[in-house]
């Protein structure tokens, strides 16, 4: 307990439970549009093809600068979007294909141009590799200060958007027939999701950032039938994970943030996927078993 | 016998054609539709119907034409722009959204809102209202991926009811409904027709045009006939689109 | 056998074997599955290393091999609640699978150095180093053969369940119906994968595992439509990336893996753009002459109505306007003088009349359309 309290008041573990919460709310709110579009897994995507973004934006810019390597990883994340779309748009290749397609090459760009980086006299990249591992506990103010105003901006943005996210979301054609621009629409929530994506991406790492981004909109969902409800309860999920997380990684050594982040919000979602009254597991086992109950009395 | 030219079309339909990779699903289409009419769109599977309507909703692109909307005199609509009530396939939508009916029948009225502005109390009395009339007023809370077939069909018309449009397209509403909510629709195109509403209709069932709708449009990747029922929908027409022998239809038509 | 050599020999087998299961993964759009599975191998690792105390024991390849196939069945029991999409479930299991790992990796193998960088990346460089030697002859590097024995193991099962996998992968309701298990044809398929994986992982690392599996399929899907010639297509592709990748990063002194990946990358770009029929230049090209041989087809049938029609055979021939055609003045033209060009129409300048060859031709298209 003493320990607890003690760490609750350190201004480390302050600013990185800040961020990770920070982290939560953006995804849960920007994941549950992404799994309702059925684009779960561009979070791995787009996460994995940030790299050469982030390795560019050090090359030109000399500096480690959060702000300029996020800077980089958003414009290498919207182009793989692009062109995910646009090989979707033109061929016969499926959304699936075209975005393990783009992850893998995108990612080995990214490892090309960080071993050239290597051979850069004076250049230490062991701040880049923080974005493929995440590395949360090296989060420092201005990080949490800049995820902050990020988030700020997105959740403006959802609200302003929120019955045009809501309606195209839903039924694009019909958004597109009553007069809303399904294209800009389309692009405008991508940019939202991309930029929640990289900005959680350094405290999760490339390869966790996937389940940030879906697990607390599934979880969210079994509990409620209603969007509004669905993107906050995201949102609380994904701060408590992110919370907890880094608690029980602070207090117990050798327990690396991100994992245990990814870990708590895993146990949300399994404990909603089972538990969730209505559509939970255990609970259609119960339904299921009362209606074979009664039909057994009927037919005495 | 109605003079063409002194009716009034709403929407003007030119050259339109429309394929598919290297195939043409619809053909040098020209049809006008005449305002305040109930038209069924029949042809067989594979004919175009859900191309045409599509393209007349700009929902795709097409190889060649151009489709005109006329707005009507007492059009007040903003712009000048006419509004038009597209009701789809209940297939095309993912109904495990979480959304009440209510939410869905509201988005009808979010063209009217225009960008940003939320639905008021007056948007939401009128979706009340409007659940009223297709009899699903009792479920305006309830999760749509628990109702029906008919139930969807029905809180899609709501959906485009409630713009308040001028024209409205339906993409086979009555297809799979139960003999109850086919009743609530054919009431309402009545009702949309006295108020002086176009209705545009891709329909399935060829025993109930002559019921329902007093314009047709037989289409089979070109326009066969396009005029009243009385007129223009009989056999020799039905043999050219459906290329069958038509002895099905000698009862009916 | 130069250490060069080695290295690409190793990198055109890997890539061979990873192509053949890549094909079935885009087919049956589970792409995804493959980063999937490359990023939860790790664990298996762990596992079995924990159980064995032995880096090199080829238990770790069963383990990770294991492990791959859990995830998929993991992933599978989660979609069939119906209560996510398969993506979903996808992207929530294999975050946490791989976590497990790290935070085992970290806790207690600290000081067992497990490189995160080897997994994501492997090190092709020093494949060369870890020789395969039997009674002091030495063989080569040991990955030539460990690569080689997956890539003869993939052709095997490829070759000799075909059909069924042909089957099951167009159509699962009719295999089941004819006997074939889908679900055992399936297991089979993702074990084969899951194997591959382990074994390319070793190599080339996770990301470019993915690479490896999907960039070549879904390259030569945008060159043929049979089941066959994609699987070879898929191979060669394969193949190909590896021996350019190779020289590129032997040229810029780059991240071997990572080379291979871009050059993946770009021949997928070539194709993309140039491929027959399927590339973006055909594609264009096609609808260019579409519109122009659907136009052409437009304009002789409304002059060919027009000619029956209650005006009779107007001696002066009919003016353009008069179609009521609602084309730009350039495209008319255009439109114009290509017909005149095939002998269909004459145009004097002022008014259009049908030749014979015309009112054939009209009447011949008419057939083909509407009949």
């Amino acid at each position: 307990m003493e320990a607890l309290v003690m760490l609750l008041n350190d201004y480390t573990f302050q600013t990185v439970a800040l961020g990770s919460a920070i982290l939560g709310i953006i995804s849960g709110f920007l994941g549950s549009f992404a799994v309702l579009r059925k684009q779960s897994l561009l979070g791995d995507g787009v996460s994995h093809a940030a790299l050469p973004g982030v390795v560019m934006a050090f090359l030109l810019t000399g500096s480690k600068n959060t702000e300029f390597l996020l800077l980089g990883a958003l414009l290498s994340g919207l182009l793989a979007t692009l062109f995910i779309v646009q090989i979707v748009k033109h061929t016969r290749i499926k959304f699936d294909s075209a975005l393990a397609l783009i992850l893998s090459v995108f990612f080995g760009l990214g490892m090309v141009l960080l071993t050239y980086v290597q051979k850069i006299p004076n250049s230490n990249q062991a701040g880049l590799k923080r974005f493929i591992f995440g590395q949360a506990a090296t989060l420092l103010q201005r990080d949490v200060v800049l995820m902050l105003v990020c988030g700020t901006f997105l959740l403006a943005l959802l609200v302003v958007f929120w019955k045009e996210f809501k309606l195209f979301t839903f039924d694009s054609d019909f958004a597109q027939s009553i007069g809303f621009s399904p294209r800009k629409l389309n692009l405008l929530l991508s940019f939202m999701i991309v930029l929640a994506i990289i900005v959680g991406l350094q405290t999760v790492g490339v390869i966790l950032m996937s389940a940030m981004l879906i697990a607390p909109a599934v979880a969210a969902r079994q509990w409620t039938n209603k969007l509004f409800v669905m993107v906050m309860l995201a949102a609380v999920f994904g701060a408590l994970s992110g919370i907890a997380g880094t608690t029980v990684s602070s207090l117990i050594p050798k327990l690396p943030t991100g994992p245990c982040i990814v870990l708590f919000i895993s146990l949300i979602v399994l404990f909603s996927l089972l538990f969730a009254p209505e559509r939970g597991i255990i609970s259609r086992i119960y339904r299921h078993r009362q209606t074979k109950l009664a039909l057994q009395v009927e037919r005495r | 016998m109605e003079n063409k030219t002194t009716l009034d079309y709403v929407v003007e339909v030119e050259d339109l054609t429309v394929a598919y990779d290297a195939k043409p699903v619809l053909w040098d289409v020209d049809l006008k539709i005449p305002r305040g009419r109930l038209m069924a769109i029949v042809g067989p599977n594979g004919a175009g119907k859900t191309t045409l309507l599509k393209a007349m909703l700009n929902l795709l692109t097409s190889v060649s034409g151009v489709i005109r909307f006329l707005p009507g005199e007492t059009g007040d609509s903003p712009k000048n722009k006419i509004r038009i009530g597209y009701v789809p396939q209940s297939g095309s939508v993912d109904w495990d959204f979480p959304a009440t009916v209510l939410d869905v029948v509201l988005m009808g009225r979010y063209g009217l809102l225009g960008w940003v502005k939320r639905p008021g109390k007056n948007d939401v009395a009128i979706a009340k209202q409007t659940l009223e009339k297709v009899g699903m007023e009792k479920f305006s809370s309830r999760q749509i991926s628990q109702l029906s077939g008919g139930q969807q069909q029905r809180v899609f018309l709501a959906r485009a009811l409630v713009q308040e449009a001028e024209i409205y397209f339906m993409d086979e509403p009555f297809k799979g409904v139960d003999a109850q909510t086919e009743k609530a629709i054919v009431q309402l195109l009545k009702e949309l027709k006295a108020q002086g509403k176009t209705v545009v209709v891709v329909h399935h069932d060829l025993q109930t045009v002559a019921d329902y709708f007093d314009w047709v449009t037989l289409i089979n990747l070109r326009v066969v006939a396009c005029g009243p029922v009385k007129e223009v929908f009989h056999e020799e027409n039905l043999k050219t689109v459906y290329r069958s022998s038509g002895a099905l239809l000698k009862s009916r038509v | 056998m130069s250490p060069q050599f080695e290295i690409q020999l190793i990198a055109v087998i890997v890539a061979v074997s990873c192509a053949l299961p890549g094909v079935f993964l885009v087919l049956r759009k589970m792409s995804m599955m493959s980063d999937s599975i490359t990023h939860t191998i790790l664990l298996g690792i762990v596992l079995a290393f924990f159980l064995t105390h032995d880096l090199s024991s080829p238990f770790l390849i069963l383990g990770a091999t294991l492990i791959g196939v859990v995830t998929v069945w993991l992933t599978e029991t989660l979609n069939r609640t119906r209560l996510l999409s398969e993506d979903s479930a996808i992207g929530i299991v294999f975050p946490l699978l791989f976590s497990i790992a790290i935070i085992l990796i970290t806790r207690y193998a600290g000081s067992v150095h497990l490189d995160t960088d080897a997994v994501l990346l492997g090190e092709l460089a020093f494949a060369p180093f870890e020789r395969l030697v039997i009674s002091g002859l030495d063989l080569g590097a040991k990955s030539i053969y460990i690569s080689g024995i997956i890539l003869l193991l993939n052709l095997l099962v490829i070759l000799i369940f075909f059909k069924e996998l042909k089957l099951v992968t167009f159509d699962p309701m009719l295999a089941a119906a004819l006997g074939f298990s889908p679900v055992l044809v399936h297991y089979s398929l993702m074990t084969l994968v899951s194997l591959t994986a382990v074994s390319a992982f070793e190599a080339v690392g996770s990301v470019l595992v993915v690479a490896f599996m999907i960039g070549p399929p879904v390259t030569a899907y945008l060159l043929t439509d049979d089941l066959k010639s994609m699987l070879i297509l898929s191979g060669a592709i394969g193949a190909i990336n590896g021996i350019l990748g190779y020289q590129a990063a032997a040229f810029f002194d780059v991240s071997i893996a990572g080379s291979m990946a871009v050059v993946t990358g770009m021949i997928f770009c070539l194709v993309f753009i140039f491929a027959p029929r399927r590339g973006l230049v055909s594609a264009l090209r096609r609808r260019k002459l579409q519109k122009t041989q659907f136009a052409q087809k437009t304009l002789l049938f409304h002059l060919y109505n027009r000619e029956s029609g209650d005006h009779g055979s107007p001696e002066n021939g009919i003016r353009p306007e008069q179609l009521h055609l609602n084309w730009s003045q350039g495209f008319t033209q255009q439109i114009v003088k290509s017909l005149e060009k095939n002998g269909c129409l004459h145009f004097d300048g002022h008014s259009l009349e049908l030749t014979e060859e015309g009112r054939q031709t009209s009447i011949c298209n008419y057939e083909e359309l509407f009949q």
